[in-house]
């Protein structure tokens, strides 16, 4: 199935979770998600089920005023 | 110059800061100019924002994180450029979870000319937010009814601001400021839009508890001269405050006494 993380298209398996989403990004903590602008703690990252057409973002801190 | 006392602390949330700057981090011409700035400064907390992931590598990335916990200052993230009370509320979330704190300074714009916040989503978001547990310090304009409603729903501070993000223009209009003053009780600081320490002690002096700045440092030809130019004139204005200014006079009064003076009435 596809979905989206940060915009970027990825190819993964039925049954993937926010773990899997995170991996497949290679992403790096410190990090946190959201699915579909929903806050997904990191303690549901290995459960939360991901859908076709789900929109992932990872984030991390940055510079801010 | 050093005039801050623990009896003088500033209180939000009731957690006591020995300072009442608090410095933003982006715009600097390095990461070292940056760390030398607060340095200088001292700041209550530092502010800081979330991004999606290798989006600008060249400027954050994982030494910022690096860089954030060497200053050993508090956090206060934004919620910088969201437009949405989902946005807002969604990205405090992320950012208690990334930086650990149930500190955060409210953003919600609803005109990206100016970036005049969205006061009706802001006090959306500040009621939710405030329910959820988050100590918020919500960016707003210098309305009196909006800063009353915020503090209706649960905000123990606010910060309206001086003028537009980044402008540097000073107290665009001292008379709404001043009134804020007057009828509000809880913690006020000036969030945006002061360019000169001269427009930072001039807030203090009106009684105002804090100020939030960021760029009039960051793009300074010397940030952390600067930086220590804004911290000083901060405790400046705040022990003008305390020492109770003259009244202006319509007529002038000479200081130095009459009686006496030399070659008076001798011309």
């Amino acid at each position: 199935m596809n979905v989206l993380i940060n915009l970027q298209p990825h190819d993964l398996p039925e049954g993937a979770t926010v773990a899997d989403a995170l991996a497949a990004m290679q992403a790096r903590p410190p990090y946190a998600v959201a699915v579909n602008t929903v806050f997904v703690p990191s303690t549901q990252h290995p459960s939360h089920l991901l859908h076709a057409g789900d929109r992932v973002e990872v984030i991390s801190p940055v510079t801010g005023g | 110059m050093n005039t801050t006392t623990n009896d003088d602390a500033l209180v939000l949330y009731g957690q006591k800061f020995a300072s009442r700057l608090l410095l933003g981090t982006a715009r600097y011409p390095s990461p070292t100019v940056l760390k030398a700035a607060v340095q200088r400064a001292k700041p209550a907390m530092v502010t800081a924002s979330l991004r999606r992931q290798g989006a600008n590598p060249a400027e954050n990335g994982h030494g910022f994180w690096e860089l954030l916990r060497s200053l050993d200052v508090p956090v206060l993230p934004n919620t910088a450029g969201c437009h949405s009370v989902q946005e807002a509320i969604t990205t405090a979330q992320m950012a208690r979870e990334v930086f650990n704190t149930p500190w955060i300074k409210l953003e919600v714009i609803g005109d990206d000319y100016t970036l005049q916040p969205d006061t009706f989503s802001t006090v959306a978001a500040a009621e939710q937010l405030v329910r959820d547990g988050f100590h918020v310090l919500p960016y707003c304009t210098e309305d009196l009814v909006v800063c009353q409603r915020l503090i209706d729903v649960g905000c123990q501070a606010v910060m309206p601001w001086a003028a537009p993000i980044g402008t540097g223009r000073g107290a665009m209009n001292p008379y709404a400021l001043q009134v804020l003053r007057e009828r509000l009780d809880v913690p006020l600081l000036v969030d945006a839009g002061l360019g000169l320490p001269s427009h930072a002690c001039q807030v203090m002096e009106w009684g105002f508890d804090g100020v939030l700045l960021n760029t009039a440092v960051a793009l300074a030809q010397d940030p952390v001269a600067m930086a220590g130019a804004f911290a000083d004139a901060v405790q400046a204005g705040r022990a003008a405050l305390h020492a109770g200014a003259m009244q202006p006079q319509q007529a002038a009064q000479p200081s130095t006494p009459v009686l006496g003076t030399p070659f008076w009435h001798h011309a």
